[in-house]
């Protein structure tokens, strides 16, 4: 029990030292700090449209972390998650600018497109660790930049639009492969579906399968995992390419759904946000969900800041990752002590 | 120095680790602390040395009681300690290794601590390079030159945690050597941990024998055996006889084999190894035997050669080919390369069942079928214990346990480093018994006494040279000594 409780307020007295902290430096910039906080819960939750930005903003958090759990569990950091999500939307979109399907068969078709575009770019960053020695997070950057590089290529060269390229993308993508909205709402149901059905399945297949115990002894030591008979390359590149999978689920829709086209940031920097959610979350698949609520409320409220406030809308980021640095610390004096 | 402790107390949820342990040593001699696996001395040293503190109790330095918050402070007290697991030994140059220890002190340059190291390694008649790198010395090596950084950052008391596991015959008289010079003539302290009986016999003034964390007796040389077995486990050991099993169709067979790496070639190896027969392999670390071992589990492509299982050839196939052929192989870093610091014992139950594994765990079944392997093999724990809180003797048996039913080849590294008399006792009953079923064992000890009592032929390694196998009953361990160490004593 006091146990517990221990643990409990050791998970607080971090977010509480980040709120100070931040709080501290909008003293400093001259801002009041209570003013600030209440324009971002504001900007989150004001109007129905603003909770339906919320959640669907969850969706690529929740589905990078789902993946993520998994090549942590394995010991790796998939850095490249976020080249992966580009990687999805790439595949999706060149389906969607070059077939025409009834919605019923091209949806879901995209949606399958997203899931195999990041797998490959997974799986590439996988053959450079296991077979090249390339170290994943080296392996990720090159592979991210590649990805960025090869989107402003395509956006720019084959894929621009009838009237001239512009940083707004290629021209929008027929109806029919746009993903339904709940009425007017800017949410998608199906994604939020696959998104908390993506984080469920790797709750169960992380605890209660073989596969993900097996992934787990890797993750913990590798040579042990080796000499016990476990297959380690090959769960390494599954893992890999698990992980890129959902991500590159998370590009297909925001590609066919968020902005029915494809354009330069399709990423939008989820892939480092959902590393900073499944930290703070510790591993551990249940938090992810009120940890990517969070994220997703202070990314849709800050940008109030701006407009109410004259501040950067940055600071709602900032905010996030003083949080996270704060529990990492928490987390490490807490192995020393 | 004079150190003392008062009523250690250490419990580790219902384990009594250490249950008020009191024990004084006294400066200019050495103190030994025996007990049987998980009697509680690691843990005791750990608290004397900061690197876990106590439930209760007190430590005194020359009657000054102290607490040490981490293992730094207490060396900066004058308290040093040699781990039991060797601690991971960065590839740093053996000069770089000693000036890290100096890190926050200013002593300066290189060339200082060079002078220190060549006058403490002529002090001490050891040979340690001062421009060899770390990785590439023996356990003996490694331990020598820990003595020195201790005894260059000013210890004063000099504990060693089961010293003498893994280094040869020659460094251990080195190492033995060297502790009665510090006590006797510098007049420290030493602490010296073990189970084995004749090395505390042979090396201590004084011994405190303990028994599931408790104080069974404190003893002053000299010592009678039976004494100290019977304060150890409460009673008296009797050795089983080895009996005879027929042998049957060669289980393993090496045809001519080369190993190549880039330290170590062991050419030309030709071996059958039958159903039932137990092959010892001798030498001093490095000298081939482990790349030999490693060869015949899979584990280690050949170069050359051919390696047959039952008749078939299995030279290029890979090691889950062996594994699945009924090959095991168990390893001498049982934390680093056994088990999985981190899960629990239920959980390598799980990883380590062998054939068609379900995708879903029965989580309750493999608790349920752990519990009889913690029975069955005698391991304190239990099934939902992380492996890394087991002691070190608990462990091997928790390795052992965990071992497939049938087996056709058995190969391990120092199958009882670490363990008790009674225990190793007992796991020799385990591997022995397998042999019925028709296993070939092959292990590698440094411990020419097992290898004598348990193997049907033992083969030496000098050097990267295989030597013929010998009839382990036409030999003695005198011979084997000189053939281990005849051609280069390298201690
Ligand atoms: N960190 C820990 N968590 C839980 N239990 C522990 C921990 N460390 C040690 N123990 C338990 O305390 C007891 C004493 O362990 P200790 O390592 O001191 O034994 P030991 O005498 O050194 O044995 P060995 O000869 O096998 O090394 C054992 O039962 C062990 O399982
Ligand atoms: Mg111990």
């Amino acid at each position: 029990m006091l146990q517990r409780l221990s643990n409990l307020t050791l998970g607080l007295v971090p977010v509480v030292l980040a709120l100070l902290f931040t709080t501290v430096i909008l003293i400093i910039v001259g801002a009041p700090p209570g003013e600030a906080y209440r324009n971002i819960l504001q900007g989150a939750l004001e109007s129905p449209d603003k909770w339906a930005s919320v959640v669907t903003a969850m969706v690529p958090l929740l589905l990078c972390s789902a993946g993520l759990l998994v090549t942590f569990a394995a010991g790796l950091w998939n850095i490249g998650v976020e080249g992966q999500i580009v990687a999805g939307a790439l595949l999706a979109t060149w389906l969607a600018l070059n077939l025409t399907l009834p919605p019923i068969l091209f949806i879901p078709l995209l949606l399958v497109a997203g899931l195999i575009g990041g797998a490959l770019w997974g799986l590439l960053a996988g053959l450079l660790r296991v077979y090249g020695g390339v170290h994943e997070i080296f392996g990720g950057v090159g592979l991210n930049f590649i990805a960025i590089v090869l989107t402003n290529y395509l956006i720019f060269g084959p894929w621009k639009p009838a009237d001239g390229a512009t940083m707004s993308g290629t021209d929008p993508f027929p109806p029919a492969a746009w993903l339904p909205r709940l009425g007017d709402l800017p949410v998608y149901p199906t994604a939020v579906v696959l998104a908390l059905a993506a984080v469920a399945l790797m709750y169960f297949a992380l605890r209660g399968t073989t596969w993900g115990l097996k992934l787990k002894a890797i993750g913990k030591n590798q040579r042990s995992a080796f000499l016990m008979g476990i297959p380690t390359s090959r769960y390494m590149l599954g893992a890999f390419l698990v992980c890129g999978a959902l991500a590159g689920l998370a590009g297909s829709i925001q590609a066919i759904g968020v902005r029915q086209r494809l354009i330069p940031g399709v990423s939008g920097g989820y892939g480092f946000l959902a590393l900073l959610v499944v930290l703070l979350a510790g591993y551990r698949p249940l938090w992810v969900i009120p940890i990517a609520l969070f994220f997703a409320a202070v990314g849709v409220g800050s940008p109030r800041l701006e407009l109410s406030m004259q501040l950067d809308s940055a600071l709602g980021g900032t905010l996030e990752g003083i949080i996270v640095l704060f529990v990492l610390l928490a987390q490490g004096v807490k192995r020393k002590a | 120095m004079k150190i003392e402790a008062l009523d250690i107390r250490k419990y580790f949820g219902p384990v009594r680790a250490n249950d008020g342990i009191t024990l004084t040593v006294e400066p200019g001699s050495i103190h030994g602390l025996l007990g049987e696996n998980g009697a509680g001395k690691t843990t005791l040293m750990k608290i004397l040395t900061g690197f876990i503190s106590a439930d209760g109790g007190e430590t005194r330095l020359d009657g000054r009681p102290v607490r040490f918050a981490s293992p730094a402070e207490s060396i900066r007290h004058g308290i040093g300690m040699l781990h039991q697991e060797p601690l991971d030994f960065p590839p740093l140059k053996v000069l770089d290794n000693l000036l890290l220890a100096f890190e926050d002190r200013l002593i300066p340059g290189r060339q200082q601590v060079r002078r220190v190291l060549e006058e403490l390694c002529r002090r001490f008649n050891f040979s340690i390079d001062p421009d060899a790198r770390v990785n590439t010395l023996t356990v003996g090596e490694r331990q020598q030159l820990e003595i020195l950084r201790l005894l260059a950052l000013g210890a004063e008391v000099i504990i060693l945690d089961e010293p003498t596991t893994g280094i040869s015959a020659p460094q251990k008289v080195l190492l033995f050597a060297t502790l009665r010079r510090l006590a006797k003539e510098e007049g420290k302290s030493v602490i010296f941990v073990s189970h084995k009986l004749e090395e505390v016999e042979e090396l201590c003034d004084r011994v405190t024998v303990l028994r599931q964390g408790k104080v069974t007796g404190h003893i002053e040389a000299p010592f009678r055996a039976e004494q100290l077995v019977q304060l150890m486990f409460g009673q008296s050991l009797l050795r089983s006889d080895r009996s005879r099993v027929p042998l049957g169709e060669p289980a393993l067979e090496l045809q001519d084999v080369t190993v190549q790496t880039y330290r170590l070639t062991v050419s030309h190896m030709s071996l059958a190894v039958r159903a039932g027969e137990v092959i010892g392999l001798a030498g001093l670390e490095g000298s081939g035997q482990r790349l030999m071992l490693r060869a015949c589990a899979g584990l280690q492509r050949p170069s050359s050669g051919r390696v047959r299982l039952q008749g078939d050839d299995f030279t290029r196939r890979s090691y889950r080919d062996f594994l699945a052929a009924g090959v095991a192989y168990l390893p001498a870093g049982r934390i680093e390369e056994g088990l999985i610091r981190g899960l629990t014992l239920t959980e390598h139950y799980v990883l380590t069942q062998r054939g068609h594994q379900p995708l879903f765990i029965d989580w309750v079944g493999a608790a349920e079928g752990m519990q009889h392997k913690i029975a069955e093999f005698n391991i304190r724990g239990q099934s939902g214990t992380p492996v890394e809180a087991l002691s070190g003797g608990n462990q091997q048996r928790a390795l052992l346990s965990l071992l497939p039913p049938v087996l056709k080849v058995l190969a391990m590294e120092h199958p009882t480093r670490g363990l008790d008399i009674e225990s190793a006792m007992w796991v020799w009953e385990q591997l022995l018994e397998r042999r019925k079923s028709g296993t070939a064992i092959l292990f590698i000890s440094a411990d020419l006494d097992e290898l004598m009592e348990h193997s049907d032929r033992i083969i030496v390694f000098s050097g990267g040279v295989m030597a013929s196998p010998i009839d382990a009953a036409a030999t003695s361990i005198e011979e084997l000594g000189y053939l281990i160490g005849g051609v280069r004593d390298n201690s």
